[in-house]
């Protein structure tokens, strides 16, 4: 006999397109935040599983820091054109070269720069809803957050003050220049990505392999030795051998010393570990609201 | 048996209650750190902020009190979710507020759970936030009760407090009389008694640590799998598809609500009454035979019926399932006094946080089931205009037995 029972993959995925079809349905202009990570490749596979046959109603939208990794860019390229979806890139360096985004004097990091860049870039092709594939295992904030998470005319979180989200209803209505954030991922872990990754048999950039690379040390941290990141000559580079856990920034983003080389591998190390994903970016570490105040301003 | 055989990992969704300070985010500390899921980083920033304001001392809590407000505060404003396994399941906790104000977001975590534990300060007894939060967990049809009597060593482990409290609830559960099983666990949330590991000073206490028991209860029967439903969430129509294959293909996509579908059978789509069958359950991984609730399908049916998503603009917005329509409130029956859980007949309005009876008028006919048949077919919100703030969330009554399908008939 058939068992009517779905174990967590399935219902993961249940929920994920349910909330995929809510956004087609209510929202006129959604788009697909697509950067080629883990996270958001479980993502379009989910939206060809809520749409198929049809296409996926909804463009993909990246923001190109500049210090991506040139891997994550490839494949966020070539993913887009196979499945035939129209892809919209914005970079931060035209939105500083705009005036858009105002680097601080002395400010590397383009991180908060990714702000103002993904809400002109809203307000340009008029978008009233972007989908993302943030979990709210990732961080502390994000785990208070709603699948609908509403975002004013300025694309700021008013965590104090959410809609309530009761059941599988989702209050979708926004008035023009707001928008909704919405996160089909909410519920998913890390191992969860990984053992859909698995099951679903979703290739993934080469960066999350082990790989050996320069690395150098700096808060802690292994940072990969590029361009972007001026060695002092009291750093010491080392090759190792390294994947990546999460990705970020090049020039924040720390590689983690591993021999996984395959799904399998990757699976087994993420059940073991004993740190977060995101201790690994050096992005989070600055206090312990970092990520809500980033979120407040508009961060994804 | 091959030793990587095994039951496929459910998922069980709890959330935590209980007034101010009865440790529920201690209590999920607690068990996050014995079952071995907090994180060493997790953990060092614990440490971090115990020697900023704690004086050395963690505070459990800190960790799903991700807000810097809560943090100020003490309290918990807004539900945070946390995600953790053991070998035999996987969690999602939701852990809830307890004031008062933070009733909606109580209800927000508390509306898909399997199970809710309410946690008791054991000192304290049963006071009136235990009441609500457990009439709301039985309002909304949570399946599994627990009432952690928590902060025993504060009580020096009195057998006989416990029963007090037991017997104080089980007084009043009777009229509430929805939940399949309901247990009783005296905890130390801050000492990890009876949390994962079963404790020494409770020789008395025979039943299964909270842990033993959440990765135990039997979850299977929560769904609905007894008459089927399939609100239509999106027509599913290619244009210009890649494949002319797929250029007069005609799909309703949405959750199943309800119940089994199979290729094949006779079903009726409301409001319009009209009739066909299922040609195919159409999926991304191939088209099964079948389809259960709470699964995500495409379904194609023999005749090309007009079918649509629901929607309409002006009033007040209800939203049911997958249609949001205009509705006025014609009645509000009464109000129920959670001191007493006596309805106060014909109150004047419900306020923030009241629980009472209305009376509705919707613009479009809603297909709904009563909320304890169908949570998902018999619960609804309503959307203030303008602001689109959720100001209600409802459950329905039975439908009256004006319409009933003559025979074996299944609505879509």
């Amino acid at each position: 006999m058939s068992s009517y029972h779905l174990d967590h993959l399935q219902y993961l995925e249940t929920e994920a397109i349910h909330v995929l079809r809510e956004v087609a349905a209510e929202f006129e202009r959604p788009a697909l935040l697509f950067s080629g990570g883990k996270d958001s490749i479980c993502l379009l596979r989910l939206a060809e599983k809520a749409f198929r046959p049809s296409e996926i109603p909804m463009p993909l939208l990246n923001v190109d820091t500049g210090h991506h990794f040139p891997e994550l860019n490839q494949f966020r390229d070539r993913r887009a054109w196979q499945l035939g979806a129209k892809l919209v890139v914005r970079k931060v360096e035209d939105a500083i070269a705009k005036g858009i985004a105002v680097p601080t004097p002395g400010e590397v990091s383009r991180n908060r720069l990714q702000i103002p860049t993904l809400l002109a870039a809203m307000e340009e092709f008029r978008f009233d809803c972007a989908i993302g594939g943030a979990r709210r295992d990732e961080e502390k904030s994000r785990a208070k957050e709603r699948f609908f998470s509403f975002r004013d005319g300025f694309g700021q979180w008013d965590p104090k003050n959410q809609r309530p989200e009761i059941w599988n209803l989702y209050n979708g209505r926004v008035n023009p220049g707001e928008h909704m954030r919405v996160f089909p991922l909410s519920n998913w872990t890390e191992l969860d990505i990984w053992e859909y990754v698995k099951r679903e048999k979703l290739e993934v950039p080469s960066i999350y392999f082990s790989h050996t690379r320069k690395c150098v040390r700096r808060n802690g941290q292994w940072l990969p030795v590029t361009d972007l990141l001026p060695l002092k000559p009291s750093d010491q580079v080392k090759e190792l051998v390294v994947r990546v856990r999460t990705i970020g920034d090049i020039i924040s983003t720390g590689m983690v010393e591993s021999r996984a080389d395959s799904v399998d591998d990757i699976i087994a190390e993420v059940a073991a570990a004993r740190v977060t994903e995101r201790g690994s970016r050096a992005d989070d570490k600055a206090s312990e609201a970092a990520m809500e105040d980033r979120k407040k301003a508009g961060y994804f | 048996m091959p030793a990587h055989a095994h039951h496929p990992v459910e998922i069980l969704r709890f959330n935590t209650c209980g007034s101010v300070d009865d440790g529920k985010s201690t209590l999920i500390g607690r068990l996050l750190y014995d079952s071995k899921n907090l994180m060493e980083d997790q953990l060092e920033a614990l440490e971090r902020s115990a020697d900023i304001t704690g004086g050395g001392a963690i505070n459990l809590a800190n960790l799903t009190d991700g807000l810097r407000a809560e943090r100020e505060q003490g309290i918990t404003i807004d539900v945070a979710y946390r995600y953790f396994a053991t070998p035999r399941r996987k969690f999602i906790v939701a852990d809830t507020p307890g004031h008062v104000q933070y009733t909606r977001n109580m209800v927000t975590g508390a509306s898909s759970a399997n199970l809710s534990i309410v946690l008791v300060d054991a000192r304290n007894g049963v006071i009136e936030q235990s009441r609500r939060h457990t009439y709301l967990a039985a309002l909304l049809g949570i399946p599994h009760l627990v009432i952690a009597v928590n902060k025993m060593d504060l009580v020096e482990w009195s057998e006989e407090r416990f029963l007090e409290i037991r017997d104080e609830i089980e007084d009043f559960l009777p009229r509430l009389d929805v939940f399949k099983d309901v247990k009783f666990i005296p905890i130390s949330a801050l000492n990890g008694d009876n949390v994962v590991e079963r404790s020494k000073h409770t020789p008395w206490y025979e039943g299964p640590t909270l842990l033993g028991h959440l990765e135990t209860v039997h979850i299977a029967s929560d769904w609905n799998l007894s008459a089927f439903r399939l609100p239509v969430q999106w027509v599913n129509r290619p244009n210009n598809p890649r494949d002319p294959a797929w250029h007069d293909f005609r799909g309703l996509s949405g959750q199943i609500a309800g119940g089994i579908v199979k290729v094949g059978q006779k079903v009726m789509v409301l409001p319009s009454g009209m009739k066909s069958s299922v040609k195919e359950i159409w999926t991304y991984d191939g088209s099964p035979h079948e389809a259960f609730c709470p699964q995500s399908v495409t379904l194609v049916l023999e005749h090309d019926l007009d079918i649509s998503r629901g929607d309409t603009i002006v009033g007040h917005f209800l939203k049911h399932t997958t249609q949001t329509v205009q509705a006025i409130v014609t009645d509000i029956e009464n109000r129920i006094n959670i001191a007493t859980f006596d309805p106060e007949p014909e109150p004047d309005e419900l306020a923030v946080n009241d629980i009472g009876e209305i009376r509705l008028r919707s613009s479009r006919p809603l297909i709904f089931d009563g909320y304890a048949a169908n949570r998902l077919t018999g619960s609804f919100i309503l959307i203030e205009q303008g602001t689109n703030f959720t100001v209600a969330a409802g459950m329905l009554n039975p439908p009256t037995e004006l319409v009933k399908p003559e025979y074996n008939d299944f609505a879509i």
